[in-house]
């Protein structure tokens, strides 16, 4: 199954889903292959990662590994919170998820880089 | 094979398969169709037999394979009734036949010319615009979608101008499903001056097509969306037009005479096909279009007519579900787009895919119409002449169930 318990838990009610009021970064993107967007937006404190939130267009897969790696992230130190890999939410999505999809995983990972590298969203 | 849907199942070996523990509903034949054992047969056939290089092989197996290759251009020529053999050229596919005219026509463009494109492409027949106009310091231009999805031929009208050079537009848009009103584009770019490049790729396998008759300067289509192998498809060009082409691209074959610092080009369509061709491809193809011409294209389209009214009117009914595109299937092709709401295209596509139901999902390589639509994408079944009614209704049931699936 393609889908565990938990994906379609945090698909149903996420727990980071939103925007921040005046972020201090945020980044968003697309994944090519469904057009799927997503975008995190950061608050930063004390070289840790204080808050965030996602949001976007994305499929069930995407939200629920963008839950997961906020859940994760928040209040680590920077360097810790942009150094999380597939596998680390792979192990927290409970799921078997097909080559296919892997890229539905991976985007908020990006994402979230992005925003903590300071990177410009492309238009 | 004697008829379309159940009638010629038997002929398609892959529709046996079992698919996660269901019987296989292949709905996802705009984006590849399955093959007959006809075509697979020909295809060994010709590897078993006949291999080896086409034209300058003077040997019995190089004069069987030329024949085959060439028998292929004659096979396609009759299909989509085209007036001359050399209006055939062989090309790995549609993307290949439009990149193809746009080297060949790109490099006539002056800076301020101008190319229409529509808001309903593939990205198979904008990009190539794109760049080329990029290149040439070329404007491209959009007739926009409106309505259930057509073109807004008024916008049109007002977009074609003297320095229009050439229009480039699907047959069949292969999200919406929309037939074209080709001829009506052809007379009026033609007015104007304008080339006209049809995308077939979702026309050529559904379609009877009356090249000649309908007047486009070039059509494109793929050999594996209209049952054929992959690696093979059609660039069919106006001989007139094709006269007046310098070639796309160099190589063997595609000169008379070679000189070290210059060279004569071949004669049509050679010119165009430089390199030892897809020869096997070429075989399927004849092979896929000699049974489609069994069949008969006309059942053919009467056939995916009834699958796709059939598709619609089962998933119009379900509460949630968005259809996209007209909604008569008289003027629609073999494609019904859709979404249900709450459920992202992806998901919904690996939840069909757990009862064995294959349909595609995502942006359908048409990221401009979907931004036209306001939408990330959509599911899209389509099919095909081994479809029949009852995947239909496996398909709208499974849809029902999609919202609590998840």
């Amino acid at each position: 199954m393609v889908y565990s318990d938990l994906i379609r838990e945090r698909f149903r009610h996420p727990r980071y889903q939103g925007s921040l009021e005046r972020p201090d970064a945020a980044f968003e993107d697309v994944n090519p292959l469904c057009g799927d967007r997503i975008r995190i937006e950061c608050r930063i404190a004390d070289g840790r990662l204080a808050d965030a939130r996602h949001r976007g267009d994305s499929c069930a897969i995407c939200v629920a590994s963008a839950d997961v790696l906020l859940e994760r992230a928040i209040g680590e130190p920077l360097d810790l919170a942009s150094r999380l890999t597939t596998g680390d939410l792979l192990e927290r999505l409970e799921a078997d998820v097909r080559a296919s999809r892997i890229r539905c995983v991976t985007l908020p990972l990006s994402v979230l880089q992005g925003a903590l590298n300071g990177k410009e969203v492309a238009r | 094979m004697s008829s379309v849907g159940e009638g010629c199942r038997a002929d398609f070996p892959i529709l046996q398969r079992v698919v996660n523990g269901s019987r296989l509903d292949y709905l996802d034949s705009a984006a590849s169709s399955q093959k007959p054992r006809q075509v697979i047969e020909a295809v060994s056939g010709y590897y078993e037999r006949s291999h080896a290089n086409v034209h300058r092989s003077i040997h019995t197996l190089g004069e069987e394979a030329t024949e085959l290759y060439e028998g292929g251009r004659d096979a396609v020529r009759a299909f989509v009734g085209a007036r001359f053999r050399e209006e055939i050229i062989f090309t790995r596919g549609t993307t290949e036949a439009i990149n193809l005219v746009a080297q060949c026509v790109g490099r006539t463009l002056q800076s301020g010319d101008e190319i229409i494109v529509t808001e309903m492409e593939h990205h198979s027949n904008l990009i190539p615009w794109q760049m080329v106009c990029r290149d040439r310091g070329a404007i491209l231009k959009a007739v926009p979608v409106i309505g259930e999805g057509f073109l807004d031929m008024e916008a049109f009208g007002r977009l074609l101008s003297p320095r229009t050079r050439l229009v480039a537009v699907a047959h069949v848009s292969n999200v919406l499903g929309t037939i074209n009103p080709v001829s009506e584009l052809v007379r009026r770019s033609h007015e104007a001056g304008a080339l006209v490049l049809l995308d077939g790729a979702q026309g050529a396998p559904h379609l009877a097509l009356d090249l000649a008759a309908m007047g486009a300067d070039f059509y494109a289509f793929s050999g594996h969306k209209m049952l054929g192998p992959t690696g093979i498809g059609v660039l069919y060009g106006r001989r007139e037009v094709l006269e007046q082409l310098e070639p796309a691209w160099g190589g063997g074959e595609m000169i008379k005479e070679v000189w070290i610092d210059h060279a004569q080009w071949n004669d049509l369509p050679w010119r165009f096909e430089p390199g030892t061709p897809p020869i096997a491809g070429v075989v399927g193809l004849r092979a896929a279009v000699e049974y489609l011409g069994k069949l008969g294209m006309e059942r053919v389209a009467a056939h995916e007519r009834d699958l796709t009214g059939r598709c619609l009117d089962t998933l119009q009914r379900i509460p949630g579900v968005t259809v996209y595109g007209p909604r008569n299937p008289e003027i629609k092709g073999a494609v019904v787009a859709f979404n249900v709401e709450g459920i992202h295209p992806h998901d919904g596509a690996a939840l069909l895919d757990e009862r064995g139901i294959a349909v595609r999902a995502g942006h359908h390589c048409a990221q401009p119409l979907m931004k036209r639509l306001g939408i990330a994408g959509t599911l899209r079944a389509s099919f095909s002449v081994y479809n029949t009614p009852a995947e239909v209704e496996r398909l709208a049931e499974a849809v029902k169930g999609l919202r609590d699936a998840l």
